[in-house]
């Protein structure tokens, strides 16, 4: 317990650190942070625009989807605040830095993440949430303390899901740090599956982001309980509570494959 | 060595420079070669979300914007594999060409008796070509796969496409050599990376076909040089524009090109004689 | 820990490596590397030793398994009583790093900021913390420099900021590497004072890694000498000066351009006008050389020139 306890200190310490390295330089701060609206924000303007010509996508409405983005986006710019610095991993095991890393006292994770702490990143969170503060005022939702609570523990679940993808991605650069884009594809990837409709996907796609990597529980099962939706898959009733479930697991394999990835560089050297 | 002979050798070795320089392009992105893979699943990845996108898209409207279900679907395909090929999220040479600038040592480029524009443009179409055989086939070999695509039968038309991609990239070389040449007059300029990238992202198709826009929005997109970068080429290869239509098409990228490319060059001209000047 | 317990203790250790070459084409060839190939060597509590050999010999790969970056193939390693394989957190609580290269501290950060982060990642109480700190900042002259990005440091004010950082948690033991390095003579100079001081007022044991030979002259009484992943040689500089067929070299100038000298003990091994270099063993004094020089010819000046590690080291191996 202390032990995470003292990574928290850790983490919390060096990316405070950075935050106000960053901020010797507001205005750059600003602009960059500016840049990160911008670049998250195509995907929902494009969406925005389909329904100009269309009704519904998917069967769903352009609020329903923006509860969709909205949720996915958040769950990602929250990872991605929180550790998107371990992209950079395999360049850290090629310059050496990760050794600088490993002498000091604190878990390589949490350095590794707390490096370069980019709170720009917060520009990606605020188009979420600005979307989702529209989607959740535009679409109809019988709200009860229930359906609250599921709101709040998806945002929360989405993020560690997405964090167990970044931690995934870097430990899968122990392996192989060239193809280190394909990670890519899992985040950016993932929330533009997920921001749309799940039922404009074949049933292998939808198995597939179920039971093999649980994308779906960043936002679909959560709102098709929100808005009262028949699942297309017809899976139990439960399932749309199991967010934090999924969450957990996939966060479990991820910590393995960390590990894994630490033991097999210092058995190595590379 | 007569006067004349000593001319024409120094043009045939410029020549070969150039030549030389674009295999060198090529050759420094083909190294990379498990990143291009992870490069390719990518691509493919995001290709097949997007098909599924506009499937229920035309599912809704089956002939919105004129066009239908497979055509958008090819159009996927067609853009993912030119994505890198125009650059369309700039990097490449641009990044290069600003930090020179800043550094100053651009002024060894422009004192070489080399062009500067035109070593450069050499050097991208080698990189341009890698990513279109490296990055651009894979990609559509997997889309072709899982979808049904729409390839036309008339080779003429491919030839035409072909054409229209050098084009196209030409027209992207010329935007990332004006905002390289930005440099030297702003500190940075990565910021114009992020918003041309922005702009671009949107007005090439490469977000939303351009003719699923509302009819006035996309008029004035077609007017911006960016709609070159991948609308045009597409529509030449899905037949979308035959006739004149299809000279009306490559005219505007040859316009494009041509416009920007002579303003790339006074630019430089230009800073040329501000850094003789100032001394550097 | 005992306190007779030697700080270092290295077991017969080993370190190979599968290098995977690409040769041609296609095929791929496998290679295995042995950078440390059967060490052995302790080190006592409060020692200052070098830790010397060409590159490639396998110094940074023994210092990487030291402090647990890197497991060793065979062999068994214990630093301060612990397996730095097994208690890399535990350990690096204990020992300091100076990496040559890399840098410890945060490039964008005002040195002070650095000190103010690292307390709470070495999570050293506040007093002790400030109380090494104050004594730090006036051996090492960083008072006016601790409100200065270290990204505008010289190389000698950022080495010295590097090396209290590696000190401030007060560990046990500092592995420094290259520290001196592309440093003027006047910082060389104050920096060797320093470490001097705290291994000896404080009793830090000191492993350093160089090919300075003047840090070695000045603060190691014991050098290791490490080639092709075996240890050579362990023992005093002098010893390791003064090995058979290691010569050092008298250079005489002498008034006119004259001759071969001769002299009883030495050889002459060059001529260039009237500068002579006369070769002679390690082990024997210089002195009845240069006197026979005085005595016999008109000398203008002389000097003495010990022989470069690189012949010694090259030398070593070549017994070995």
């Amino acid at each position: 317990m202390t032990a995470l306890v003292r990574s928290w200190q850790a983490y919390r310490a060096i990316s405070g650190a950075w935050v106000r390295a960053a901020m010797a330089y507001r205005a750059s701060f600003v602009a960059l942070a500016l840049g990160q609206v911008l670049t998250s924000g195509p995907d929902f303007i494009a969406i925005v625009l389909m329904f100009a010509s269309i009704d519904t996508l998917g069967g769903f409405g352009l609020g329903e989807i923006a509860l969709l983005y909205g949720l996915t986006g958040l769950g990602l710019g929250i990872a991605d605040l929180v550790a998107g610095s371990t992209e950079q991993l395999g360049r850290r095991v090629r310059d050496g830095s990760l050794d600088t890393m490993l002498v000091q006292p604190v878990p390589a994770l949490v350095q590794v993440a707390a490096d370069q702490f980019a709170l720009r990143r917060i520009g990606r969170i605020s188009q979420a949430t600005v979307v989702l503060g529209w989607a959740l005022l535009h679409v109809d939702i019988d709200w009860n303390l229930t359906r609250v609570a599921l709101l709040v523990t998806t945002i929360g679940s989405g993020a560690v899901i997405y964090l167990s993808i970044y931690v995934l991605g870097a430990a899968f650069q122990f392996v192989a740090g060239d193809a280190a884009e394909v990670q890519n594809a899992f985040t950016y990837g993932g929330v533009t599956l997920t921001q749309y409709p799940l039922t404009i996907y074949p049933v292998e796609v939808v198995r597939a982001v179920t039971f093999l990597l649980p994308l779906a529980f960043v936002n679909w099962y959560p709102a098709l309980h929100l808005l009262g939706r028949d699942d297309p898959l017809g899976l139990p009733g439960w399932v749309q509570a199991a967010s934090p479930l999924a969450a957990l697991a996939l966060a479990a394999v991820a910590g393995v494959a960390w590990r894994g990835g630490v033991r097999r560089y210092r058995s190595t050297g590379s | 060595m007569g006067p004349w002979r000593s001319e024409k050798s120094a043009r045939r070795g410029a020549a070969r420079d150039l030549r030389s320089r674009g295999r060198c392009g090529f050759r420094r992105y083909a190294t990379y070669r498990l990143a291009t893979a992870a490069g390719v699943f990518t691509n493919s990845v995001f290709g097949c979300i997007i098909c599924f996108t506009y499937l229920a898209l035309w599912q809704e409207r089956p002939d919105i914007g004129g066009w239908d279900a497979q055509d958008a679907v090819t159009f996927v395909w067609i853009g993912q594999s030119l994505l890198m090929t125009v650059a369309l999220f700039g990097g490449g040479f641009s990044d290069e060409l600003a930090d020179r600038i800043r550094t100053g040592d651009i002024a060894v480029d422009l004192g070489r008796p080399v062009d500067l524009q035109g070593w450069r443009y050499a050097e991208d179409l080698g990189r341009s070509a890698f990513h279109l055989l490296g990055r651009g086939v894979a990609p559509t070999l997997v889309g072709a796969l899982l979808f049904s695509l729409a390839w036309p039968a008339n080779p003429l038309t491919w030839l035409a496409f072909l054409g229209s991609v050098a084009l196209a990239v030409t027209v992207s070389f010329a935007i990332r050599y004006l905002i390289g040449l930005g440099a030297f007059w702003v500190l940075d300029v990565r910021g114009f990376v992020v918003v041309i990238g922005f702009v671009q992202l949107f007005c090439s198709g490469m977000v939303l076909p351009l003719v699923v826009f509302p009819a006035g929005l996309e008029t004035a997109l077609r007017l911006l040089p960016f709609a070159a970068l991948i609308q045009v080429p597409a529509e030449v290869l899905l037949e979308k524009s035959t006739g004149w239509g299809l000279l009306a098409a490559l005219g505007s990228q040859l316009g494009w090109a041509v416009v920007l490319l002579g303003a790339g060059r006074a630019l430089t001209r230009h800073a040329t004689r501000r850094l003789v000047v100032q001394g550097g | 820990m005992a306190a007779d317990e030697p700080a270092i203790e290295v077991v017969d250790v080993h370190r190979t490596f599968d290098v995977r070459r690409r040769a041609g084409r296609l095929r791929r060839t496998r290679q295995v590397v042995r950078a440390v190939d059967g060490l052995s060597f302790d080190v006592a509590r409060g020692e200052m030793v070098g830790l010397l050999g060409p590159n490639g010999a396998g110094k940074s790969t023994t210092v990487k398994m030291l402090t647990g970056i890197l497991v060793p193939t065979s062999g068994a390693l214990r630093v301060v009583g612990l397996d730095p394989a097994a208690a890399r957190t535990r350990l690096a609580r204990r020992i300091g790093v100076v990496f040559g290269q890399r840098s410890g501290l945060w490039w964008d950060l005002p040195l002070r900021d650095s000190f103010a982060l690292l307390r709470r990642i070495y999570d050293v109480s506040a007093d002790r913390h400030a109380a090494a700190l104050a004594e730090f900042v006036e051996l090492l002259e960083l008072g006016e420099l601790m409100d200065i990005p270290v990204r505008a440091l010289s190389l000698g004010q950022r080495m010295r900021g590097e090396i209290a950082a590696a000190l401030l948690h007060e560990p046990e033991l500092l592995y420094l590497d290259e520290p001196t390095i592309g440093l003027d003579v006047v910082s060389k100079g104050r920096l060797r004072d320093f470490l001097r001081t705290i291994n000896v007022e404080r009793g830090t044991t000191v492993v350093l890694t160089t090919h300075d030979l003047g840090d070695v002259e000045r603060l190691c009484r014991r050098v290791l000498v490490v080639d092709h992943g075996r240890l050579v040689f362990d023992g005093s500089l002098d010893a390791l000066r003064r090995l058979d067929g290691t010569t050092r070299t008298v250079v005489v100038d002498l008034a006119t351009s004259s001759p071969q000298v001769e002299v009883a003990g030495a050889v002459v091994t060059r001529v260039d006008g009237p500068r002579q270099w006369l070769s002679l063993p390690s082990g024997a004094s210089a002195a009845p050389v240069v006197a026979q020089l005085a005595a016999a010819y008109d000398v203008v000046d002389l000097a003495i020139q010990e022989p470069a590690i690189e012949d010694v080291v090259a030398r070593l191996y070549q017994r070995g």
